[in-house]
């Protein structure tokens, strides 16, 4: 939940990916190497056609994963609400309940049935896009979800268009003066800020921002009535959080990346031909160091859209996180599972998109030999 | 109201009450202005409540999972939010926990008490301009009765046999005598509704002094003033904001930095610390809940009384009650009744800490080894450190506690009222006769600690049906005496319940009842500017 949020991005996708099935392991092992020895033995459409034009094989081999990938994630899911102690009538009603109450909902909800009957009717619903009603609130499952993705998608927007450009632009200027001041002052704010849990880093700036000097918004619930500018003073102070959470990892991404693309031979030439320091990081050294660069950046992304739970909470944001772990807590599982598809979904799209975008700033991963 | 004046004057000579509250109290209930206001004539004056303004409350205990169906409410926003835009039949009096009208205007029971018959106010209207009628409240209390019903009333309800109307009035017929029947109807969860909710349970349609003019769970709710509200002495202000704040020190923030008026569940070790605010003011209310260590006393060890003593006497209650509760709260004496029912049995002699007894009740039980109590913070707040303190204390007897710590995840249906010792909590109920009835009782549900005497049984079902008060609180005497002296209850202490405001809030009741002046707090206080 802390700092450590993105850094387990990868682990999580990469064993995802690789345990899903057979076919995928050539596709999840490397980008470079679309073509495996059996379709070469013999060629078919799909070999000719992920020859001919392997971008769009490898985009449609990736979406074809996908969906095998978010129907495992159900199933764990699904397995893993069943696992916790307790279901949704004991839980919800807590120290409340009476053995006629929890049966009265047990039978409503259909909870007597065994657990592959309600996985499988939870399934039939899901294909055709009806997620079902909240157990606990009998509201629609979809257009809760609506709502809270959307506050999410808001905050991660803007927590992304200030950090993103923030972090690159930092990271090279940390390379132009590497190991001299600048560098080095970067480097220990930034530091400083992924250190603190991020909780911390919210009570910080609620409490000079807020209490003391009283010119942040706090809390930063919104609501349908709010007008734009109000939201964006609202969402102000979290924002602020998650930049600085973010921050250091793409901004040290960027820096080891360039650096290490610095020591090649055209960069030499590139300042020997007496380009400026700064000309040389944007325009020669960037586009080589760009793909690992992403690669964290989508990770990031993924992580202000599903790992913020605990800034919501400390700054009364309702977004998916809570909504996610409020439904976890009664063992609501419609909203449970939608919650986790759509973090799912999240986390592979991004990650396709990020390969399929290190391949075209590199030509070189296109035509695998 | 002899007995208010009296517990009111006795509340201000006791400091328990200041000059402002007891002002704001006394005019916020006009009823009893009659008889206050002679005595503090001119002050009353002063004081009058302002109406306007909108209120901001910082709560915690939403959930995006909460169901606006009153009957299914259970989380403290909840109830507010029942209280703001809902009334009972009955509500209770705020300092002395009596039965007073509200939408029945009064009641009348047979002589066994077995049979009520309630008169159902005229002239109320609900919230989309339909006339209440008798026939909404037999709905209403059909539907948490029913058999398929998942009220949170269900328990309450179940000794109802029959209802029906008569005329216009209301009679309800239990299937024994009851004698605090009125009080039962004050539960939270019994709103009367249009149809008894049938139509839309969900509704929000109320006779209540606010209309819901927005709902999102587990996020916000608005509320603006019912303008046709058939009581004039409630619902000053104009609109009501509350705010879902599940973070302590998001409350805190906000409630310091001026952005919420009013917060609930402030921390007893921060309390001091809030208090250094210039602008916030601490709200300290004595009430029913009790934090408590369970024994089994069917389940060895604990089927042995001498050991059950030897633990009684090794809680070091002071103690627990300062480290613990940071002083906010009374020390408890092992029966689940403290002074704020009607009837309490006075001059039982205070369960103190000692040693010696402990170490020679353990001794007499003949047990040896430790003993383990499982807990976890879900309990109570701060129930692992009041179970390491325990342990602490007992050592000093000679007896060893294990303390195991239990995931708060489905700690209540995998631990409470399943383990033979845990620590748990209990929130008040109206009456003496509901609390030993809910967890006391042989055949009750909830009775956690396996309390299985049928003697006990028998003076609580002849209590019930008792109307002689003086009969009536001879026999919760002895009750209490054979919980605290046989039962499986290690009560260390009531909790009060701590909620802090802004200055500029005015006539603030601090009602007994429960938490949050009785969750009425949005429709009791005014602002001052």
């Amino acid at each position: 939940m802390t700092g450590g949020g993105p850094a387990h991005g990868p682990e999580l996708t990469a064993t995802a990916a690789a345990g899903d099935s057979p076919q995928s392991a050539g596709v999840a092992g490397s980008v470079a190497s679309t073509g495996t020895p059996a379709i070469e033995a013999a060629p078919s459409f799909w070999a000719k056609f992920s020859k001919s034009s392997p971008l769009v094989a490898l985009i449609v081999q990736r979406f074809a994963l996908s969906i095998g990938l978010l129907f495992a994630v159900s199933l764990m899911i699904f397995g893993g609400v069943e696992a916790l102690p307790g279901d949704f009538a004991t839980t919800y009603l807590g120290q409340s309940a009476t053995p006629q109450a929890i049966e009265n909902i047990r039978k409503d909800l259909g909870l007597d049935q065994p657990a592959t009957t309600r996985y499988v009717q939870w399934l039939g619903g899901a294909i055709k896009g009806d997620f079902g009603k909240s157990w606990a609130s009998r509201n629609s499952v979809s257009e809760q979800i609506g709502k809270r993705l959307g506050n999410s998608l808001f905050l991660a927007f803007f927590a992304a268009i200030i950090s993103v450009p923030l972090a690159v632009g930092l990271g090279m200027l940390a390379v132009q003066y590497r190991n001299r001041l600048p560098d080095k002052i970067i480097n220990v704010i930034s530091l400083a800020a992924i250190s603190l849990p991020e909780f911390f880093v919210g009570y910080l700036l609620i409490l000079f921002f807020a209490v003391k000097m009283g010119i942040a918004t706090f809390p930063a619930t919104v609501y349908d009535s709010m007008t734009l500018g109000q939201r964006l003073s609202a969402i102000a102070l979290p924002t602020a959080t998650l930049v600085l959470v973010v921050l250091a990892h793409m901004m040290r991404m960027t820096r080891a990346a360039i650096l290490n693309v610095m020591s090649s031979a055209y960069v030499e030439t590139a300042e020997l031909k007496g380009l400026s320091g700064l000309r040389i990081i944007a325009r020669h050294a960037a586009p080589n160091a760009v793909a690992p660069v992403i690669n964290v950046i989508a990770l990031n992304l993924a992580y202000l859209v599903v790992g913020v739970v605990v800034v919501e909470v400390v700054f009364v944001y309702p977004g998916m996180g809570q909504y996610m772990v409020d439904a976890v807590t009664v063992r609501d599982m419609p909203v449970v599972q939608a919650c986790g598809l759509i973090f799912a979904a999240f986390y592979i799209f991004l990650n396709m998109f990020a390969d399929i975008l290190a391949i075209v700033a590199n030509p070189r991963l296109r035509h695998p030999r | 109201m002899t007995d208010y004046t009296r517990y009111l004057t006795s509340q201000v000579a006791l400091g328990k009450m200041n000059r402002r509250e007891f002002m704001g109290r006394a005019a916020a209930f006009g009823v009893t202005l009659a008889v206050a206001g002679t005595m503090f004539d001119t002050a009353a004056k002063a004081q009058e409540p302002k109406r306007g303004g909108n209120l901001k409350l910082g709560l915690e205990g939403a959930a995006a999972t909460d169901s606006k169906d009153p009957a299914k409410a259970l989380s403290q926003f909840m109830f507010v939010v029942g209280r703001n835009w809902g009334d009972m039949l009955v509500e209770s009096e705020p300092l002395t926990g009596q039965p007073v009208p509200a939408l029945a205007e009064s009641w009348e029971p047979s002589a066994d008490a077995s049979t009520w018959t309630f008169t159902i106010r005229k002239g109320v209207k609900f919230h989309d301009g339909k006339e209440l009628t008798v026939d909404d409240v037999i709905k209403t209390l059909q539907r948490h009765t029913d058999e398929k019903s998942e009220s949170g009333a269900l328990g309450v309800m179940k000794s109802i046999k029959e209802i029906k109307a008569d005329g216009d009035k209301l009679v309800l017929t239990l299937t024994e005598g009851n004698a605090d029947l009125p009080l039962l109807l004050t539960d939270y969860h019994l709103i009367i509704q249009p149809n008894g909710g049938l139509d839309d349970p969900n509704a929000q349609i109320g006779t209540g002094p606010y209309k819901v003019t927005s709902f999102e769970a587990g996020v916000r709710a608005t509320f603006e003033r019912n303008k046709d509200d058939w009581r004039q002495d409630r619902g000053f202000v104009d609109t009501i904001e509350m705010i879902a704040m599940n973070d302590a020190t998001a409350r805190i923030a906000a409630l310091s930095s001026g952005q919420v008026h009013y917060i609930n569940r402030v921390d007893p070790k921060t309390v001091d610390l809030l208090k250094r605010a210039p602008t916030v003011e601490i709200l300290s209310t004595s009430g029913r809940g009790h934090y408590v260590f369970i024994m089994h006393c069917n389940t060895a060890p604990f089927d042995n009384n001498d050991l059950r003593m030897a633990l009684k006497y090794a809680m070091d209650r002071e103690t627990m009650l300062e480290k613990v509760l940071g002083g906010y709260g009374k020390i408890g004496n092992d029966f689940p009744i403290n002074e704020t029912y009607a009837l309490f049995p006075e001059g039982i002699e205070q369960r103190a800490y000692d040693p010696d007894k402990a170490a020679f009740h353990y001794k007499k039980s003949g047990h040896s080894g430790s003993v383990l109590l499982r807990t976890s913070d879900v309990a109570f707040p701060g129930a692992v450190d009041a179970a390491v303190l325990y342990q602490e204390s007992a050592k000093k007897a000679g007896i060893e506690i294990e303390v195991k710590r239990e995931p708060g995840d489905g700690y209540w249906s995998n631990v409470w009222n399943v383990q033979p010792f845990s620590t748990s909590y209990w929130g008040g109920r109206p009456t003496q006769d509901q609390m030993y009835s809910t967890a006391y009782l042989s055949t009750a549900d909830w009775n956690d600690t396996r309390f299985l005497r049928p003697d006990f049984d028998k003076i609580l079902l002849e209590a019930r049906s008792e109307l002689d008060e003086a009969k009536r609180k001879d026999m919760y005497r002895t009750m209490a005496m054979m919980v605290r002296d046989e039962g499986g209850l290690i009560l260390p202490m009531f909790n009060d319940f701590v909620n802090a405001c802004g200055k500029n809030v005015k006539g603030y009741v601090h009602d007994i009842g429960n938490d949050m002046s009785n969750g009425y707090v949005a429709t009791r206080v005014w602002l001052d500017a």
